[in-house]
């Protein structure tokens, strides 16, 4: 009897005792799995960066030596660029058909949106290469209207890579847009009309501006997520145009240049750290990335 | 006035018409696989004299496919469960201490969302050069594992944002062990979070490419490797009806996980 309240007692008191660790000790599992399998290895590429082949900085001497470095740097800043232009663009149309839709309408768009999101990104870009291969659906069909006469070369260039990351790109573009639009008062717009705006003034001076910060979030996290993207570049690319994370790649696996490849992954760690350093100053990153 | 309401009426047709334009391009290439999958020719093209169901029975007979079908579902299912187990305990704790440090612990569990595979990958590969992991099932499940952790810890946390922490507070006033308060009355309340949280773990891995293309490759062959592999060396129909049950699978999960969370909204 005074064996089980002694057991009792001490069990209440660590419970007492131990309400934080006991919440810690939840945490525990993600902690170290995430410390041991995901921020270890990251540290590494750092580290083989700076000593292979040899210890210093020779691999960032690339950064400013090598030719085909500057070449796919360049590529991939025009790629990325171009991207987060037509992606804002049409995520801009779309977001803003969103917040002047019916309830009705706001549902279906919001489903068509995210849908692409779910898909596999290979079968995302399978499909536009069925599409824009030279002897493709889309050169087939304008071969048989008599558009053109010899096939367009539509993929293996920049333009289909950009096509496909606009494509891929489209719903990261949407959200942020959509959750700062939601936020406007539609009511200013028609407030400006009824002191006489014309339409297309009352949406540039008043509806753009106060859209800014979801541009700017928009524009950014695709930005980001363009810059280290792999397989959509990779396959429409198909070996033609390479992106850095293409680049990164064949550092790794066909030439074996650990060293050059870890460096140029750790200059686009770096730069995604510090445009989301940039981008946190103008929202809330855990609100952008679901977390809150 | 009326002018206006008409115009304004008339700007919104075209507002809505352009973005349907744009949904067009979002929804037309992922449909166009549907009709190449069941053409009766050896190429990709759409169907010419008959439809024939051919590369959908080559697809599910054929053992390459059949294998690469199987050991992502094994990997993606098991990558899952222990996310889904890991991701919860962690978004749990991270709530109810929501001190500084936990904030910042939940944070970084966001890390492998936004830091690109690629750069991910050189470190996984060195270190399972290290472990003797490189083309072992065990190492394509772990990093599809650890890289899955953030979407339980974001959909359990969202579920927990509506959770009256009082229901919590009640049941440790009337006795209730910390053990027994999280399971029998945190994790039944949060559910629908936990299970889109293991819906979105299942899709990630079973989609995972860039890791695959490097650490796998001989005797562990997902089914995006497979895919991957086909695309670039032989462009055949067969990857069209691939890509159709793939997106059959999607959407399956999707109106799961919709439906799941029209519940967890109502809750």
């Amino acid at each position: 009897m005074a064996a089980v309240s002694g057991a009792e007692a001490r069990r209440a008191g660590r419970a007492r005792l131990s309400a934080v660790q006991f919440y810690w000790l939840l945490i525990l599992p993600a902690v170290v799995l995430m410390a041991g399998l995901y921020f270890f290895p990251l540290v590494k590429v750092l580290l083989i960066s700076v000593s292979e082949p040899e210890p210093g900085f020779g691999n960032y001497e690339m950064l400013i030596s090598s030719e085909s470095i500057h070449q796919t740097l360049i590529v991939t800043l025009r790629i990325c660029i171009i991207t987060t232009f037509c992606t804002l663009l049409l995520g801009y149309v779309v977001s803003y058909a969103m917040v002047q839709a019916s309830m009705a309408w706001l549902r279906w768009l919001m489903f068509f949106v995210l849908l692409p999101l779910w898909i596999s990104v290979l079968v995302r870009a399978f499909s536009w290469i069925t599409l824009l291969r030279s002897n493709g659906l889309v050169n087939e069909a304008l071969l048989a209207w008599g558009v053109i006469d010899s096939p367009l070369s539509l993929m293996r260039n920049e333009f289909g890579v950009s096509v496909g990351m606009i494509h891929y790109m489209l719903p990261f573009a949407v959200l942020p847009l959509y959750a700062n639009m939601r936020t406007i008062d539609l009511r200013l717009i028609a407030a400006a009309r009824a002191l006489g705006a014309p339409p297309w003034t009352a949406f540039r001076r008043i509806f753009l501006p106060l859209s800014m910060p979801g541009v700017v979030a928009s524009s950014m996290l695709v930005f980001i997520f363009s810059m280290g993207f792999y397989v959509t570049p990779a396959l429409l690319g198909g070996g033609r145009v390479f992106m850095v994370a293409e680049y990164i790649g064949i550092q790794i696996m066909q030439t074996l240049r650990w060293g050059v490849g870890t460096m140029l992954a750790a200059v686009l760690l770096v730069s995604i750290l510090l445009l989301l350093l940039l981008l946190g100053r103008v929202v809330n990153l855990r609100k952008l990335f679901g977390a809150e | 006035m009326e002018v206006i309401g008409a115009d304004r009426g008339l700007m919104k047709g075209v507002v809505i018409a352009l973005a349907c334009t744009v949904l067009v391009f979002l929804m037309a290439p992922i449909f166009v696989v549907l009709p190449v999958s069941v053409t009766d020719q050896r190429f990709l093209s759409f169907p010419q004299e008959t439809i024939s169901f051919k590369h959908f029975a080559d697809v599910l007979t054929r053992p390459d496919w059949r294998g690469a079908i199987w050991q992502s579902l094994v990997i993606a299912t098991t990558a899952a469960a222990l996310d889904v187990v890991i991701g919860t305990l962690c978004a749990v704790g991270c709530w109810r201490l929501a001190s500084r440090s936990s904030e910042t612990v939940r944070t970084l569990m966001l890390a492998p969302i936004i830091i690109p595979s690629i750069v991910y990958t050189l470190g996984i590969y060195r270190l399972y050069v290290d472990l003797n992991l490189i083309d072992s099932f065990l190492g394509i499940m772990l990093a599809h594992m650890v890289t899955g952790i953030p979407y339980p810890v974001i959909t359990v946390s969202a579920s927990l944002a509506g959770f009256d922490i009082r229901l919590e507070q009640a049941a440790r006033i009337l006795g209730a062990t910390l053990p027994q308060t999280t399971w029998r009355v945190i994790v039944p309340n949060i559910m629908p979070g936990i299970l889109s949280g293991a819906i979105f773990s299942f899709i990630h891995s079973w989609d995972e490419t860039v890791m695959v293309l490097f650490i796998a490759g001989r005797t562990a062959f997902t089914l995006p490797r497979r895919m991957w592999d086909d695309i670039n060396e032989n462009v055949d129909p067969s990857v069209a009806s691939v890509a159709v049950l793939l997106i059959g699978v999607t959407l399956a999960l999707l109106f799961a996980e919709m439906a799941l969370r029209k519940r967890r909204n109502r809750a």
